[in-house]
């Protein structure tokens, strides 16, 4: 149990002294200071001759509250006098907080910045895909300086290392798309045309999609943390210094990385949704292996695969663009890194799905149906 | 990281807090047998160190000998693979956790870099550890030792509702100084205090250490590559070297022992300017410095 500081009133002819005891330090002071703060009759002398130690809160308690009643201090110990001197000469108003605008003020000022900062970013990701294109115009002219090392380990971070999640998610989803299609089929005596719905929607649509929604919540994230993190820390600073261009040393190996495993991954991932929707076609609906897949070769068109890997590489760069843009935006403080993270997969993911319904209708207008 | 994880406090009931007396014995930290190794990398091996009260001990030693480890091992960041750490009489190195509050609510550390929360302005960083150990104290209490501690560092009040990305580096440590100080401890660890600062700036931190160690009866462990500060504000100076402490003392006796590393260290030409600076410094008595030594006893607050 700690001992807290305590006081007494004494009155002697009309003059108030407070008497304190006790220790005055950080620890002890919680309860005397609220207390002292109530009393509003003026004291004329405080007595610190009954405390036993002081630290500087202690002797700030104090001070304050001779200051506000103009009181004389009396039976201080050597140590409270050179407290008190001290922590006098530091007194100060100044905010704690930076200051908040009246309610009328604010709302203006917040609406009015945040679409200065829409502009502001229209104009940033624009001049950053200047820099990109400029940084692979200049490797295209100066092939030395291009980072193949750079490339070749980015591309197995963003390609090899993800194959058996993707590998996974793919099978899963193959395997739902057949359960639930030929329950559905099977009340036209249709089933089995589950191998032309498996066949064709994996390869045309949920094969690229779910990977790239793979790889911007696994590799989007990643090079925006990375990127972000070396921005805080000064090594983009750095590179400019040494001559190194971030963009081309940074940006373009991740970008080329992921534009160019996006459609191997793709392809991965709509093979292995096909082998699930296999394997419930075999066990489920009497479709032996082999079949399945040999029908799908005779059922699924040679445009499918073409749809699909057209989009993939586009993904990839909206993926890639998106993570790198975000993480070279970060300045200031850790909780920025994490904020960008946030936004280059949220970003990355709304993108994907917008251009991927574009491209449905694009598709099959152009008699790729 | 965000500004609810540090500002929301979560501590152990205020009450359950133990009692702490000042500590009146002689030696706040000591150090018997410390061994750190790193894989296959040995840093420490067999040291020993008692830091005296009232003391600034500054901690000298070649890059890579451990200094930044020794310290990380006294505060509890480093559990070490062999011996023991007492720091205020407890043993910190296999304690009781709630003896452990009892010591950590009593000592300040300011990082190397200031490691100042970057979601909080300067004040609140000063008030995170008095919320953290001492929750009933009022917001108004709150706001106003963390203006007088940010004076008191000597940065200008201005500075009390900047962020920390808002500060200039010496700004920064300043501002760590002010949160190592705010629970008014009574040991401070300062991490190479004086680095990145300019040669004024430098000073003033200097004046401003010993001048906080004389008011407030500090006891000071102060990692330092800086040959003025060494000269101007240590008591004594302890020598890492060879996995251990292999000398502590005044400057002057740290000559006599004949190390070869300590020879080329205050024997080189840039001890030699510092050396000078001080005693030019001395003999004008401007210098803030030069307490006076009784080297039998330790000094008291």
């Amino acid at each position: 149990m700690r001992e807290w500081a305590d006081f007494t009133i004494e009155e002697a002819g009309g003059r108030l002294t407070v008497a304190i005891s006790g220790p005055l330090r950080v620890s002890s002071i919680g309860k005397l200071d609220p207390q002292l703060r109530a009393i509003e009759e003026p004291v004329q002398t405080v007595d610190l001759s009954e405390v036993t130690e002081v630290d500087t809160v202690g002797a700030w308690v104090v001070q304050r509250f001779v200051d506000a009643h103009n009181a004389v201090v009396v039976g201080a110990s050597e140590q409270a006098d050179v407290l008190m001197e001290a922590v006098r000469e530091t007194q100060t108003s100044a905010d704690v907080k930076p200051p908040r605008l009246p309610f009328f003020t604010r709302v203006p000022e917040f609406t009015g910045e945040k679409v200065v900062h829409w502009f502001q970013g229209v104009y940033s990701t624009i001049a950053f895909l200047g820099a990109v294109i400029a940084a692979m115009f200049g490797t295209i002219r100066h092939p030395r300086r291009f980072r193949g090392k750079a490339l070749v380990r980015q591309m197995e971070l963003v390609g090899v290392s993800s194959l058996p999640i993707i590998g996974l998610m793919s099978f899963l989803i193959g395997i739902v798309i057949a359960q639930q299609g030929a329950v559905q089929l099977q009340q036209f005596g249709a089933e089995t045309l589950t191998v032309n719905l498996v066949g064709r929607i994996t390869m045309r649509e949920l094969g690229v999609l779910m990977t790239a929604i793979m790889v911007a919540g696994r590799s989007g994230s990643a090079f925006a943390a990375q990127i972000g993190t070396m921005k805080l820390t000064e090594e983009i600073d750095a590179m400019r210094t040494i001559g190194v261009s971030p963009a081309e040393a940074l940006v373009l190996p991740r970008i080329l990385a992921a534009v160019l495993m996006m459609p191997l991954l793709g392809f991965f991932s709509s093979v292995v949704a096909i082998i699930g929707g296999a394997v419930i076609g075999d066990v489920m609906l009497g479709i032996p292996f082999l079949t399945f897949l040999a029908r799908i070769q005779e059922v699924v068109p040679l445009h499918d695969f073409y749809v699909g890997m057209v989009k993939a590489p586009v993904f990839g760069l909206i993926v890639a663009i998106s993570g790198c843009y975000q993480g070279m935006q970060v300045k200031g403080n850790a909780e920025e890194v994490g904020l960008r993270t946030t936004q280059a997969v949220v970003q990355a993911i709304f993108m994907v799905i917008v251009l991927d319904a574009f491209f449905a209708v694009f598709f099959t207008e152009i008699g790729w149906g | 990281m965000s500004e609810e994880d540090i500002v929301t406090p979560a501590p152990a009931d205020a009450e359950d807090l133990p009692e702490t007396e000042r500590f009146e014995g002689k030696y706040p930290i000591r150090i018997r047998g410390l061994r750190n190794a790193f894989g296959d990398q040995v840093v420490h091996e067999g040291l020993d160190l008692d830091v005296r009260r009232g003391e600034i001990l500054g901690v000298v030693g070649g890059s890579g000998t451990g200094k930044s480890v020794l310290m990380r091992s006294i505060i509890g960041l480093q559990v070490p693979d062999e011996g023991t750490i007492e720091v205020f009489g407890h043993d910190i190195t296999d304690a009781e956790p709630d003896e452990v509050i009892g010591v950590r609510n009593r000592w300040g550390v300011l990082f190397q870099g200031g490691a100042l929360f970057s979601t909080l302005t300067v004040a609140e960083n000063v008030q995170v550890p008095l919320k953290q150990f001492y929750p009933e104290l009022s917001q108004e209490l709150l706001d106003e030792i963390a203006r007088y501690k940010v004076v008191f560092t000597g940065l200008p009040e201005t500075a009390t509702s900047k962020y920390p990305s808002e500060l200039s580096g010496g700004m920064r440590k300043r501002a760590g100084l002010a949160r190592a100080l705010a629970l008014d401890p009574e040991l401070l660890f300062l991490d190479e205090p004086t680095a990145g600062l300019d040669p004024i700036g430098a000073a003033k931190f200097d004046d401003l250490t010993r001048e906080l160690t004389n008011r407030l009866g500090l006891t000071v462990f102060l990692i330092t590559h800086d040959l003025d500060t060494l000269y101007a504000i240590c008591d004594r100076v302890a020598v890492l070297a060879d996995h251990k402490v292999v000398a502590v003392g005044t400057i002057p006796e740290l000559l006599e022992s004949g190390h070869p590393w300590i020879e080329e260290y205050f024997k080189g030409p840039r001890a030699r300017a510092a050396q000078g600076t001080f005693e030019a410094a001395k003999a004008q008595g401007t210098a803030a410095a030069g307490k006076h030594l009784d080297n039998t006893d330790p000094q008291g607050s």
